[in-house]
This record gives structure tokens, sequence and C-alpha cells, in this order.
């Protein structure tokens, strides 16, 4: 009788859970409440606003003109043969993808610590949906990203043109994303409790961006010492992008995998602690 | 077949007191350390009880050892005065945190109020917010679809339904809140002291609908308040905690009252020790005890019947016991007097050490049914604030139940004024 009742408790809640215990089936009940808080962002932020949706075009076309003057004029590096605003806009497009994700997702716990107190429902909702948001924004200036690059490639006579890694392109978007979200995680369950990695990472991320490729090729690196900017898992993502759509730069195989995997690690590592921090963290935020 | 839908076994929390922070990482190692080495967390150990107004170590257990079920159906009040544990056990329950030691099983959904409004967005219209508020507290986009009409009518605010909450005023914003959360469709509902939102009108609404959830759905509720009114007639079980444990689970009015008895002897006991009062103290209040009009000791009593309040006190042979100027309060909830005896104008002040206390007789205590607080004054010759022997404000609480004052077989309103003897001529 006893044990017959025992497996009918559906729910069941324990001091700590087993680090493979990470309840995506309940992730994917809680897809609409995602959707909502993406939808929350978007609309809050051009509520009020003039523009709108436009507000996302104008912060890649400043630093793409910003870079065009200080890294392009006065500092003359090389942008593999291509037009430089189209190097320029390819690499701030995907940087800031990356580190829009990363800064958000690390600010999960410290942000919703109100709505953590106060109800449950599974906290990866929150780094999700935010990856999600920055996925259609990066959509938007994609889609300034394809305009002009479309102008360059039928009115002037340059010579970029789409390899075979065009069909890569799914793959690197989704692995900014994962990238973004694996560290975004990990820092946030840190921050909990530590509030020091947050001072960390907002200065750490602009000094990473010029660890990655985003203002020079990584062809710029001699031979012997490009493997140390390829450590860096966005680097390769960052030139296989390039590669892509203008024809720059070279595909490294190896590069390449050892960004996809090291994304995965990140990303599981990532889950796993941030598992582990979500059921307390209120005691210590 | 069983009928518990929830279970509750050896739940306990421990908290770390003050500062958490710096430090933290030296205490981390350390404790990494002697897990690595197979021994117990060295910091656990000073957990104690729940206690505030004892001093021990830096860590407590808010909750020990709690175990109960909770019977499909079944409304339970939680009662306890404050750090008892009460919100540290929603938080569990809600899974908000996660206890230290036991665990918890549950049969359905459980969704948590213990705010309204958790989540609202100020920019989003009422009906986006209504979405996302519902989704947040565990609904899906389908379920909340078809309840949508029916949370806009509950709510009353129609007309504003596409204006963002930001535009709302504080009235409707929480009423909004409220007939979201009411619509919730789980099995099992966990209610903090949300009841105590909007108008009057709006409050009825509410204690309404909660009535209507618990008992004609049949859902399994468990209800925290300090409102005994509310408890008495929502709860059919109620469950007193005190200092992180469970003292009774059992009827509702077992439990309130057990609970109020409680309550009332603490902090009449602890009067002596507090040290929240003015003066030098020569002359010093003790502790003040209720009794009826059959010499039994109370903690309530009914409008208009007979009370006796006794008074405990210390007088230093150093002053003159006569020349004191002893002042009785008695104020509302909001703090206003609602009555005063000052033995200035009552006559001489004839305490005596021996005896050890005075006694006040209030042959019908006209008041209507409230809680009312006791402050106790206590001057030497002058009231001049620097002839001050003894001042402690809330010294302890009475609580008046309702009465029949004008003997018609109508129960007297509740307020928090007085009720006196009258009739209308015609």
């Amino acid at each position: 009788m006893m044990s017959a009742n025992e497996t009918h408790w559906n729910l069941e809640i324990k001091p700590k859970s087993g680090i493979l215990e990470l309840n995506l089936k309940e992730v994917w009940h809680y897809r609409d409440l995602l959707f909502l808080f993406v939808k929350r962002d978007f609309v809050a932020f051009y509520k009020q606003t003039i523009l709108g949706p436009i507000w996302f075009l104008v912060q890649p076309i400043l630093t793409t003109i910003m870079f065009l003057l200080v890294f392009g004029r006065i500092a003359q590096l090389p942008t593999d043969g291509v037009p430089a605003i189209l190097f320029y806009l390819a690499g701030v497009t995907c940087w800031s993808y990356f580190s829009e994700s990363l800064t958000k997702t690390s600010e999960t716990f410290t942000a919703n610590a109100s709505i953590f107190g106060k109800v449950y429902f599974p906290r990866l909702i929150i780094p999700l949906s935010i990856i999600v948001s920055n996925m259609i924004r990066l959509g938007i200036q994609l889609l300034l990203f394809f305009s002009v690059l479309a102008y360059y490639m039928l009115f002037t006579d340059s010579n970029i043109h789409f390899t075979w890694a065009v069909a890569l392109f799914p793959v690197l978007i989704i692995m900014m994303g994962l990238l973004g979200l694996g560290l975004g995680v990990i820092f946030s369950s840190l921050t909990t409790k530590y509030r020091d990695l947050r001072f960390l990472l907002s200065f750490g991320i602009q000094l990473l961006m010029y660890a990655t490729p985003v203002v020079y090729p990584l062809s710029l690196a001699s031979e012997k010492y490009r493997w140390i900017i390829a450590l860096n898992p966005f680097t390769a993502i960052i030139e296989t992008f390039r590669f892509a759509f203008l024809g720059a730069g070279s595909f490294n195989a190896t590069y390449f995998t050892y960004s996809f995997i090291s994304t995965f690690v990140i990303l599981i590592v990532g889950i796993i602690i941030f598992n582990k921090v979500e059921k307390s963290f209120m005691d210590t935020v | 077949m069983s009928d518990i839908a929830i279970k509750l076994e050896n739940i306990s929390k421990l908290y770390r007191l003050g500062e958490i922070g710096t430090g933290t990482l030296s205490h981390d190692l350390n404790r990494w350390w002697h897990r690595v080495k197979g021994k117990d967390d060295p910091y656990a150990k000073l957990g104690e009880e729940n206690n505030r107004e004892s001093k021990g170590g830096d860590w407590v257990w808010a909750i020990k050892d709690v175990s109960f079920e909770v019977k499909q159906g079944e409304v339970l009040g939680i009662i306890g005065k404050n750090g008892a544990g009460k919100s540290t056990l929603l938080k569990i329950l809600s899974r908000v945190t996660a206890p230290t030691t036991g665990t918890i099983k549950a049969k359905g959904r459980i969704a948590s109020l213990l705010e309204v409004g958790t989540g609202f967005h100020p920019e989003l219209t009422g009906r986006e917010n209504i979405f996302l508020n519902g989704a947040i507290l565990g609904m899906t986009k389908a379920e909340i679809r078809k309840k949508f009409d029916e949370i806009v009518a509950f709510s009353g605010v129609e007309r504003y339904i596409d204006t963002p909450v930001k535009r709302y005023s504080s009235g409707m914003y929480v009423r909004l809140a409220f007939a979201v959360a009411a619509h919730l469709e789980s099995e099992i509902l966990i209610v903090d002291e949300v009841l105590a939102v909007g108008d009057a009108d709006f409050q009825k609404k509410c204690m309404g609908k909660m009535g209507e959830i618990s008992n004609k759905e049949g859902r399994t509720v468990l209800f925290v308040s300090h409102n005994i009114s509310a408890l008495r007639s929502l709860c059919n079980r109620g469950m007193l905690l005190n200092n992180g444990k469970v003292v009774l689970v059992d009827d509702t009015d077992v439990a309130v009252s057990e609970y109020l008895r409680f309550d009332d002897t603490l902090t009449s006991m602890e009067l002596e020790h507090r040290t929240d009062r003015l003066g030098n103290q020569l002359f010093k209040f003790r502790g003040v005890e209720f009794y009826n009009k059959d010499g039994e000791q109370v903690s309530e009593t009914i409008s208009c019947d007979y009370l006796r309040v006794r008074i405990y006190a210390t007088c230093d042979s150093s002053i003159d016991c006569s020349k004191i100027i002893f002042g009785f309060n008695l104020l509302n909830q909001y703090d206003e007097v609602v009555l005063a005896y000052n033995s200035d104008e009552m006559g001489a002040f004839n305490f005596s050490n021996d005896k050890g206390y005075f006694e006040i007789v209030i042959p019908n205590l006209y008041l209507r049914a409230n809680t009312y607080s006791i402050k106790l004054l206590a001057f030497y010759k002058s009231t001049r604030a620097e002839d001050t022997l003894d001042i402690i404000e809330k010294a302890t609480r009475i609580t008046v139940l309702n009465g029949d004052l004008w003997e018609v077989g109508n129960i007297n309103r509740n307020g928090a004024y007085s009720i006196f003897p009258g009739q209308f001529i015609f």
C-alpha cells in the first residue's frame, strides 16, 4: 500500500540535486514564459521611442564608423583585402551579439532577484530568453550587414564572394549565442556571491574584444603566434563568418573544431554550475 | 489510495547571520577542505534554534525538523509570530530556495503567491502583463487565454486593459495582479499575506474568491496570515510555528487560541528584559497580566466586559513610591490613544514593593473588537521628560472580541474606537 502511494508523487523538493539533473523537460514546459520574456524585453525597449527597433542599427553603424576612423585611417590596419566597412561591420555585428548576450546573462541572478525571491520557474528561462532577444536584435543588424554587402557586390568591383562556408552560417549563429550563454551563466552563478566578478567582466569583455580578430584579421598575426589568438573560441567563429560571406581570410578546420568543442564544454559546465546555484542563491544574493 | 497532497519530512533550513560577502571565500575554501577530508561542515555546527532575542553563533536554523502532511482539499493556516519561520517555510515550499535537509513530496503543481504582481512590467499593457504574470506563475499561454475574460472581469479594469500599467492607480494595479493570481489552476496553492490589497470592497471580493478556491474547487491551500479572522473563516486546520519548530497542528480554532495565548505570555514575560524603554528605571515595569470577572488569566476579552489589568513593577528604595505619576494608555492599531488612566487625576499611587504589583479594574471595556496595544508610563513628581522613570511602548497587547452591548442579539461591529452605552429616543 505504502509503496504504491510513493509512486504518485510527481514533485520532490530536496536539498541538493544530482549534477546531471538539469530538468530540461521543465524548461520546455515553461517555453511560453520564455517567449513572453522576449516580448517584454522588446516592447520595453522601444516603448516611447520614435525610432523604435531602428535603434538596434545605430550602435553597429556608429561603432563601424569609429573603427573605420581609428583602426582603418589612423592605425591603417589591413582588412584582408575586403572593403573596411564590410570588414568592421561583420566584426561588430557578431561581437556585439556575443558580448551583449554575455553581459546580460551574467546579470541573471542579480537583476531578477526580486522575481526569483517570490516565485519558482526554471531559472534557465531568463538567460535563454536573453539569448533569443539578442538573436532577434542580431537578425535586424544582419539585415543591415546584408544590405551593405549587397551594395558592394552589385555596385562595386570588389572581390567579395560567398564561399561554401555559408552553409555553416546557422551553426555560427548558434555557437555565438551558446558561447555567450555558457560564459554568461558561469559569471551569473559566481557573481551571486562574489560581486567582484561583475567589475572584472565589465572591462574584461572590452579587453577580450582586442584578443579577438574584430578590428584586425587573424592573418595579421604571424604564423607563430596565431594559435594564441585562436585559443579564444570566438576567434574561429568570427573568422569563419568573414570567410563565408566576404571570402576574406581562410577557414582553419582545427581552430573551428576547437571552437565548436569548447563552446559546448563551456555551455555544459555553465549549466551545471547554474543549476547548482539556482537552488539556494536567494540566501547569498 | 492515499489522499495526501503534500508531505514534508524533516525540513530544516540553516541561515547565516550577519554580513555575507567579505571573508566568505576563505570560509568556502575551509568548508570545501573539510568536505574533501570527509568531515562535517565546520560552520553548520554553530546552528541553534531561531530566537531573535538570544545571542549566539553566526548560524541559525530558521526552521528545524518540520514534518507535516496536508490532505487533498485541505486548507491549512500557518500561524506564528514574526520570525517563527513562516516565510522560510513558504519559500522552501514554493522552491524559491532549497531546504538544508529533508524532502518535500507533492502531488500536482504547486503555485505560490508570496506577492501579487510578481514580474509586472510598468511599460507593458494590462493585457500583456496578464500573460506575463500568468506565465511566471506557471500557467501556459493557452490556459491564460481561456481564463482571460474572467480575469479581466474580476479585476474590474476592462477600460484600461490596453494601457501600460504604469498609468494605473496603485489600486488598479493590485486588483489586476490579484485577479491573475486568483485564477491559477494549480492543484496546490501557497498563499502569503497578500489579501490585504485594494479597498475594502475588493478585499471582500478577494476573501470570497479565496473561500471559493478552497471550499468549492477542492484545492489544497497553505495559507499564511496574521489576520486571525481570515484564518478562522478560510482554514479548516491550523499549524502553529514557534522558533522554527511546529508547536501543533490542529483545528484552526485550537491553533489560533493557542497562538494568542502563547504569544501574549511570551510578551509579558519578556517585559522586564526589554531594552526599548525610556527613563532611569528607578521604578520599573516588569509584566502585565489580564484577568476576567471570574479571576482567570486571559489574553483576550469581550467588548464591554469586565477586565482587570495587573501590572508588576519594582520601585527603588531611593525614591518615594507615593510621588510616582503613573499612566496607562490603550492604543489602537493606528497608535491612537483610545483609553487613558492617569494616577495624578485619579488620586494617590500607593504602590508597595512587598506586593510587587498593582491592578486597574475596568468595569466595562467600552471598546470595539480589535487588538489594542498597551503603553505604560511612570514619572517622578512631574511629567517632564527629565523626570521619566519608565516608559514602555507596546508593553503587551489585548485582543477584544465582538460583544453585544445593546443586548438585542446583534454582534457589534469591529472598530478601532469606543462603543458607549446610549439609545435612540423616538
